[in-house]
């Protein structure tokens, strides 16, 4: 093995290092997390987990989580898609500007938002639902989706949509038909990014739901603070949260690396 | 080349009402709380930029922004160049490649309040790997007494949290480049500065600013981690832009100053994301 190899393991021993961590903790009884340090498990136990399944406020926490997170993937890469395709095929009044503007909400940070928020879905009467989290993550999901996708799009050669139109395809025949398959790989890039970018948001998600739509993660910040730090029960919550990411990545894995460069490779 | 066609604007324009929806209304709604007054029950004042002037005079925030620029800035200056290393260290093809890129991008994927509950149960001075690893070796570690150790803490764990970003920019930017360059530089004899100088430094050029533009707006509204980890203490030692605009907003529900500091946080991060946003696009036409 080469010297050179020596940099990623030890970078990745360090990543692992806290999830580890998190995931020890996850199976280790309340005594003996309290009792003190110890680097393994002294009595393996599933208790924590137990509990997770067993109440629903806690296992429905990641119900709600998934379904907006769903909701607002499939929202933004429906309305990306065609606006993608315009900037990168057309030339049109403030394209260059409206790309910007697109880019500024990504920029918007959070904190600034999340009381004109509350006020917003209140009035229109979202408040507490999923859809109210699905539409508020488009914020920033539907820039990074556009961006994303007019990266890939732009590596097409335009000579497919002459020929298709020539052909006499439709416009929308030719979208679905010809020009997806060939960007593939960007739609499930996209996907992917806009489910990571909703799954990982608190703020927001907390700040628009009270009860019926509580996403996972200010269960986690509940339980945190009301029951005195159950540190067992919150690792196994901490676990089980990365489990959705982990499975989505390993879907992406062989383009992540493009996708991470917004297609601009 | 791209043709002319004022019709694609109906391509957008779901985009725009959506977006517009979500930014313009939120956006408007600041900016009536920062030139106004109230005593609550829906009665304002017009009160002119006195918001505007008391934030920017005063100086708690000051001091949140020195620390937020501070935070940034030492962000930006590890997590770029260690990026970097370790994406030319990694290998190029081969079974371990998906390996590597799927476990560097695992905390990339953790919710940012699990990072921070994660990285608090990591560093717990008794029981916690890393507090009671440091404490064994001698080493005087608390992060809820010491702010200079919360502050460590606070950027080994977005180093940990957000380095496998730029890795795997830098990563897509070396893959890009065609061994032949590679077979070229060996002929001329070119040494592995020259190398990383010449063909990978300008390949790596455009992916970088990407990193580099994505980190700043990042790291300048962090918010879930640094609240759950240190909750802005000890003290204020660790109360970053975000932090404190929660506190204003949401604590003390000061409307008015804290949708003025609102936007002098959201104009603030708009220029300098604006700049980066610039230079990148003049070296693309380049």
């Amino acid at each position: 093995m080469k010297l050179k190899s020596l940099a990623p393991i030890l970078y990745i021993i360090f990543l692992m290092l806290p999830i580890y961590w998190l995931l020890s903790m996850s199976f280790k009884t309340t005594n003996e997390i309290l009792s003190g340090f110890s680097f393994f498990p002294q009595e393996w136990t599933l208790e924590n987990y137990a509990v997770i399944f067993n109440d629903p406020t806690w296992y429905w926490g990641y119900i709600n989580s998934t379904t907006y997170v769903l909701i607002n993937t499939v929202i933004s890469l429906c309305v990306a898609l065609p606006a993608a395709y315009a900037f990168s095929r057309y030339r049109f009044m403030g394209d260059k500007h409206l790309f910007f503007w697109l880019l500024t909400n990504r920029m918007a940070p959070p904190a600034v938002f999340a009381l004109p928020f509350f006020q917003l879905y209140s009035a229109v009467g979202l408040f507490d639902t999923h859809i109210a989290v699905a539409l508020a993550h488009c914020l920033f999901n539907i820039p990074l989706a556009v961006w994303i996708l007019e990266g890939f799009m732009k590596s097409i050669p335009k000579e497919l949509d002459e020929t298709a139109y020539v052909d006499g395809y439709s416009f929308p025949r030719f979208f679905v038909t010809i020009f997806m398959p060939n960007i593939k790989a960007g739609i499930g890039v996209a996907a992917f990014f806009c489910f990571m970018f909703s799954w990982v948001e608190l703020l927001l998600a907390k700040t628009l739901t009270s009860i019926d739509a509580k996403p996972i993660a200010a269960t986690m910040t509940k339980t945190a603070s009301s029951a005195g730090y159950e540190l067992g029960l919150l690792a196994a919550a901490g676990c089980l949260t990365i489990i959705p990411g982990a499975i989505v990545v390993y879907f992406v894995r062989n383009h992540i690396a493009k996708g991470f460069a917004m297609g601009r490779v | 080349m791209k043709t002319e066609n004022p019709r694609a604007w109906l391509l957008v324009l779901p985009v725009i009402l959506l977006v517009a929806f979500n930014a313009l209304i939120p956006l408007m709604t600041v900016v009536n709380y920062s030139v106004q007054e109230t005593f609550g029950n829906n009665v304002f004042f017009w009160q002119g930029v006195d918001w505007f002037e008391q934030v920017l005079h005063s100086e708690r925030f000051h001091d949140a922004l020195g620390r937020q620029f501070l935070f940034t800035g030492i962000i930006l200056a590890v997590e770029i160049p260690l990026g970097v290393a370790i994406a030319l260290a990694m290998p190029r093809k081969g079974i371990w490649v998906p390996v590597c890129l799927i476990l560097m991008s695992l905390p990339l994927l953790i919710p940012w309040n699990v990072v921070g509950a994660m990285w608090n149960i990591f560093t717990l001075p008794d029981i916690g790997l890393m507090g009671y690893g440091l404490n064994w070796l001698g080493i005087d570690y608390n992060m809820t007494q010491s702010p200079l150790a919360a502050w460590v803490t606070l950027i080994i764990m977005d180093v940990w949290h957000w380095t496998s970003l730029v890795v795997l920019l830098s990563y897509a930017g070396l893959v890009s480049i065609p061994d032949a360059y590679y077979q070229a530089a060996e002929i001329d004899g070119a040494s592995k500065w020259s190398v990383f100088r010449y063909i990978q430094l300008p390949k790596m050029k455009q992916v970088l600013m990407i990193a580099i533009l994505l980190r700043f707006m990042d790291s300048f509204m962090i918010y879930t981690e640094p609240f759950v980890l240190t909750g802005g203490g000890p003290g204020n030692s660790t109360t970053l832009l975000s932090i404190d605009l929660v506190k204003v907003a949401l604590g003390q529900f000061d409307l008015g100053p804290a949708a003025a500091m609102s936007l002098i946080y959201f104009a603030i991060t708009l220029l300098v994301s604006w700049v980066f946003y610039t230079i990148m696009n003049k070296d693309v036409k380049e």
